[in-house]
C-alpha cells in the first residue's frame, strides 16, 4: 500500500515535466507577446528589446525552456511579465488559500446536499421528492454559475442586504459564492447517487439482507450504501480539484482575490510563467485528487486491490 | 409431526403497466416440522414468488400479497407487523437464493455477513458470533476456515460461496429453510456436493426445508413430498416416490419424459412438452395446461378442475386434472406408453407455428419469468 503511493507520487514527477513540455510550447507557440498589450500606444521598440532581454525571451525556445526547468527544480516558479515582475510564487501563494478555502467549503457543502438527497429520491423513487430533487439537480446543472450569482447578489445583497458580496474578510463573504460553487458539483452528484443507489437497491445482495431479517435501515447502510458510492467517489476526485483550483468568473463577479482569474488572464496576457505555474498547479491537484479516489476506491471495493 | 406452516389460498400478484400478473394464485399447502418439501415447475411458474411470499420479501409496489393466509408457527405471517416478520426472517426461516455470485455482498467480509444474523437474533458480541461464524463455515466444509473469515466474496469459488449462504441460512438454527435453485448456477459436480450437504445439515438439525427447483432430478433424492406448480398454482402433490412411479397429470408426465435418461438409445430424441407456459396477466379459463395439453377434451377448456384426490393412487395423492380424476378418460393411461392423441399434437404445432416469432424465441426455455415483471 505504502509502496503503491511513493510510486504514483513518483510518478507525477514525468507527467508534471510532460505537461510542463506542452504547456510551453503552445504558450510560446501562440501568437503574440506579453509585451503588445496596448496596439493603440505600442511600447517603443528599444523597451520592448529591453524587457525581452530582461526576462530572457529573445533567448530560443529550447533554451528558455530548459532554463526555465531548471529554475522550477530549484523551487523558483519565476516572475510575472505583467506584474512588474512579481514573483509568481508570491501571486499565487496569497490567492491560493482564498480559493482553496472556498473550493473546500463548496465541496463540503455539494457533498452534504447532494448524497443524502441522492439517496432519498432512489428510496422513494417517482414521488414528489424524488421529483424535487431532479428539479434541483437540472436547475443545478443547466443555469450557469454567474447567472445564479448575479441573482443571489441581487436578492440577498442589493434587496435584503443580508449577505456582503464584494471582497473577501468575514464568513459572510463566502457564503454566496460558496453556494454557487456547490451547486454545478452537487447536482451532477446528486444524479450520480441517485442511479448508482437505485442500482444498489436492486441487487440480490440486498434482498439477502432482507431475508437474514435486518432493519430496512442497515440495508441500506451497511450494504446498498456502500456499493453505491463507489461510482460516486470516482467524479468526486475530478470534481474536487476543480473546485480548489477556483473559477474565473465566481472570484471575478464577488471580487474574491482567490488565483481562479489568473487561469484565463494570464493567457490573454502571453504571462508565460503564470501560464506555467497555474497549469503546473492544476495538473499537481489534478494527481493527487485521482490518487486519493484510488486509495478511496480500494477501502470502498475489497475488489479492486491497490497494488 | 407438528404442523409447521400452513399456506391457504395464497395469491401473490404484480401491478405491472400491462396489467396484473397473478403469479401465485391460489396456492395451499402444509409443511410439518423437519418435513422436506419440493415445488417443481418450470421458470415463471410461481415457485420463487411463493417461497418470497412466506417471508414477505415480495418487492412491493409493484408485487403484493392480496388473499390468503400463511401460518408458520401458529401466527399468520400475512397479518404481523413489519418488527414482527423481521423476527422471523433470517431467525426461523432462512432462505438460501439461486445466484451465489449476486447474492452475496462484494463489499462486506464473510464473517460480517455471516455474523449479521447472529447478533441481530441471537443477540452475541463480536467475539462470540465470530467463534460461531467459524462453526458454521467447518459446517459447510469451507477449508480452513478461521483464514478465510476476513476474505471477500470475491475470493470464493462459486460452490464456496453457496456454501457460505447455507451456512448463513443455518446461522441462527431456523425451524425453515427456504431454499430457491441453490444449485441451478452451479456446475454439476458442485451440484451434487451441495445437495449432498443441504440434505445431511437440514436432517442433523431436523429442520423444514423447501427445495425450488425446475430440475424433477434435484429434488428426486432430496424431498419426501413434491409439488408441481404450473402457472402460478399446484397442479399435482404427492410423495416423492409415489410421484416418479406414478404421476397423474400430463404436466408432471411431460416435465419426466423431457429428463434427459443414461441408459436410453443414443438416437432417442428427448421429448419436450410443446408450446410455452401461459400469459399470468390473462390465464386460459379453463385447466391452464390445457393449451398445451396432448390428452386434452373440450370439457378442459371450459372448466378448470380442481385439486383433489386421484383414483389409483396413494391416499394424499392430489392432482388437478379432468383426465385422470374420477371418471376422467386418463384415469387408466400409462403415461409411459400413450403418448397422448397424435391429432391432438398435431393441433398444438399448428398452434406453435401461427405463433408471432417473438413469442416462439422466448418458448425455447428461458422465457423472462413473470415473477420478476419490468417495471417503471
Amino acid at each position: 500500500m505504502l509502496r503503491y503511493v511513493i510510486r504514483r507520487l513518483l510518478l507525477i514527477i514525468p507527467t508534471m515535466f510532460f505537461v510542463a513540455l506542452i504547456t510551453f510550447s503552445l504558450a510560446h507557440l501562440a501568437p503574440g507577446s506579453p509585451f503588445d498589450k496596448n496596439p493603440n500606444r505600442p511600447l517603443p521598440e528599444e523597451t520592448i528589446a529591453h524587457l525581452e532581454r530582461y526576462f530572457g525571451v529573445d533567448k530560443p525556445i529550447p533554451e528558455q525552456f530548459v532554463i526555465y526547468i531548471g529554475n522550477l527544480l530549484r523551487g523558483d516558479l519565476g516572475a510575472s511579465f505583467v506584474q512588474r515582475g512579481r514573483p509568481v510564487a508570491d501571486i499565487i501563494g496569497q490567492g491560493i488559500g482564498i480559493t482553496a478555502q472556498l473550493g473546500i467549503q463548496a465541496l463540503l457543502l455539494a457533498l452534504a446536499f447532494s448524497i443524502p438527497l441522492g439517496i432519498v429520491s432512489a428510496l422513494k423513487q417517482n414521488t414528489p421528492i424524488d421529483y424535487l430533487s431532479l428539479l434541483i439537480a437540472t436547475v443545478g446543472t443547466t443555469i450557469p454559475g454567474f447567472v445564479t450569482a448575479i441573482f443571489l447578489i441581487y436578492i440577498f445583497g442589493v434587496g435584503f442586504h443580508l449577505l456582503p458580496f464584494v471582497g473577501w474578510g468575514s464568513w459572510q463573504h463566502t457564503v454566496m459564492p460558496t453556494f454557487v460553487l456547490a451547486l454545478g458539483p452537487g447536482a451532477f452528484l446528486t444524479r450520480i447517487t441517485r442511479a448508482s443507489m437505485l442500482e444498489a437497491i436492486r441487487q440480490d445482495y440486498v434482498r439477502t439482507a432482507r431475508s437474514k431479517g435486518l432493519r430496512e435501515q442497515s440495508v441500506i447502510v451497511g450494504h446498498a450504501l456502500k456499493n453505491a458510492l463507489i461510482p460516486v467517489a470516482t467524479i468526486i476526485g475530478p470534481a474536487t480539484a476543480g473546485l480548489i483550483t477556483g473559477s474565473f468568473i465566481i472570484e471575478s463577479l464577488f471580487n474574491i482575490p482567490g488565483i481562479g482569474r489568473f487561469y484565463v488572464l494570464s493567457i490573454n496576457q502571453r504571462d508565460y510563467p503564470m501560464i506555467m505555474s497555474t497549469t503546473l498547479l492544476y495538473a499537481f491537484i489534478i494527481m493527487i485528487a485521482n490518487l486519493t479516489v484510488d486509495i478511496v476506491y480500494g477501502a470502498l471495493d475489497p475488489r479492486i486491490k491497490v497494488s | 409431526m407438528a404442523q409447521l406452516l400452513a399456506v391457504t389460498d395464497l395469491h401473490t400478484q404484480f401491478f405491472t403497466r400491462d396489467g396484473v400478473v397473478r403469479a401465485v394464485d391460489g396456492v395451499s399447502f402444509e409443511l410439518d416440522q423437519g418435513e422436506t418439501l419440493g415445488i417443481v415447475g418450470e421458470s415463471g411458474c410461481g415457485k420463487s414468488v411463493t417461497a418470497l411470499s412466506l417471508m414477505r420479501l415480495i418487492p412491493q409496489p409493484p408485487g403484493k400479497i392480496v388473499k390468503g393466509s400463511i401460518v408458520f408457527d401458529g401466527a399468520d405471517v400475512l397479518k404481523m407487523d413489519d418488527d414482527e416478520v423481521r423476527s422471523i426472517r433470517g431467525n426461523n426461516i432462512a432462505m438460501i437464493f439461486q445466484d451465489p455470485m449476486t447474492s452475496l455482498n462484494p463489499v462486506l467480509t464473510i464473517s460480517r455477513q455471516i455474523s449479521e444474523a447472529l447478533e441481530l437474533h441471537l443477540k452475541m458480541d463480536r467475539s462470540e458470533s465470530r467463534k460461531r461464524t467459524i462453526e458454521l463455515l467447518d459446517l459447510v466444509n469451507i477449508p480452513s476456515a478461521k483464514k478465510r473469515l476476513d476474505d471477500y466474496p470475491h475470493q470464493f469459488s462459486g460452490g464456496m460461496r453457496q456454501r457460505v449462504m447455507i451456512a448463513m441460512a443455518l446461522s441462527c438454527n431456523p425451524k425453515m429453510i427456504l431454499a430457491d435453485e441453490p444449485t441451478t448456477a452451479l456446475d454439476v459436480t458442485i451440484q451434487a456436493q451441495i445437495l449432498d450437504l443441504l440434505k445431511n445439515l437440514a436432517r442433523e438439525f431436523r429442520t423444514a426445508f423447501i427445495l425450488i427447483t425446475h430440475d424433477l432430478g434435484v429434488v428426486a433424492g432430496m424431498t419426501q413430498r413434491i409439488h408441481v406448480m404450473y402457472a402460478g398454482k399446484i397442479v399435482e402433490k404427492a410423495d416423492t416416490g409415489e410421484l416418479f412411479a406414478n404421476p397423474k397429470m400430463p404436466y408432471t408426465w411431460g416435465l419426466l419424459r423431457s429428463i434427459p435418461r443414461l441408459d436410453e438409445h443414443r438416437k432417442a430424441k428427448l421429448l419436450p412438452i410443446e408450446g410455452l407456459p401461459p400469459d399470468l396477466i390473462a390465464p386460459p379459463p379453463g385447466c391452464r395446461f390445457e393449451p398445451r395439453c396432448q390428452y386434452r377434451r373440450d370439457v378442459c377448456r371450459e372448466k378448470e378442475p380442481e385439486l383433489k384426490h386421484i383414483p389409483n393412487a396413494k391416499a394424499d395423492h392430489e392432482a388437478r386434472c379432468w383426465g385422470t380424476q374420477e371418471g376422467g378418460w386418463l384415469v387408466n393411461t400409462d403415461w409411459r406408453r400413450e403418448i397422448g392423441d397424435v391429432q391432438v399434437i398435431e393441433e398444438i404445432k399448428k398452434e406453435i407455428a401461427d405463433l408471432p416469432p417473438e413469442a416462439k424465441r422466448e418458448g425455447d426455455g428461458e422465457t423472462p419469468p413473470p415473477d420478476k415483471p419490468k417495471v417503471n
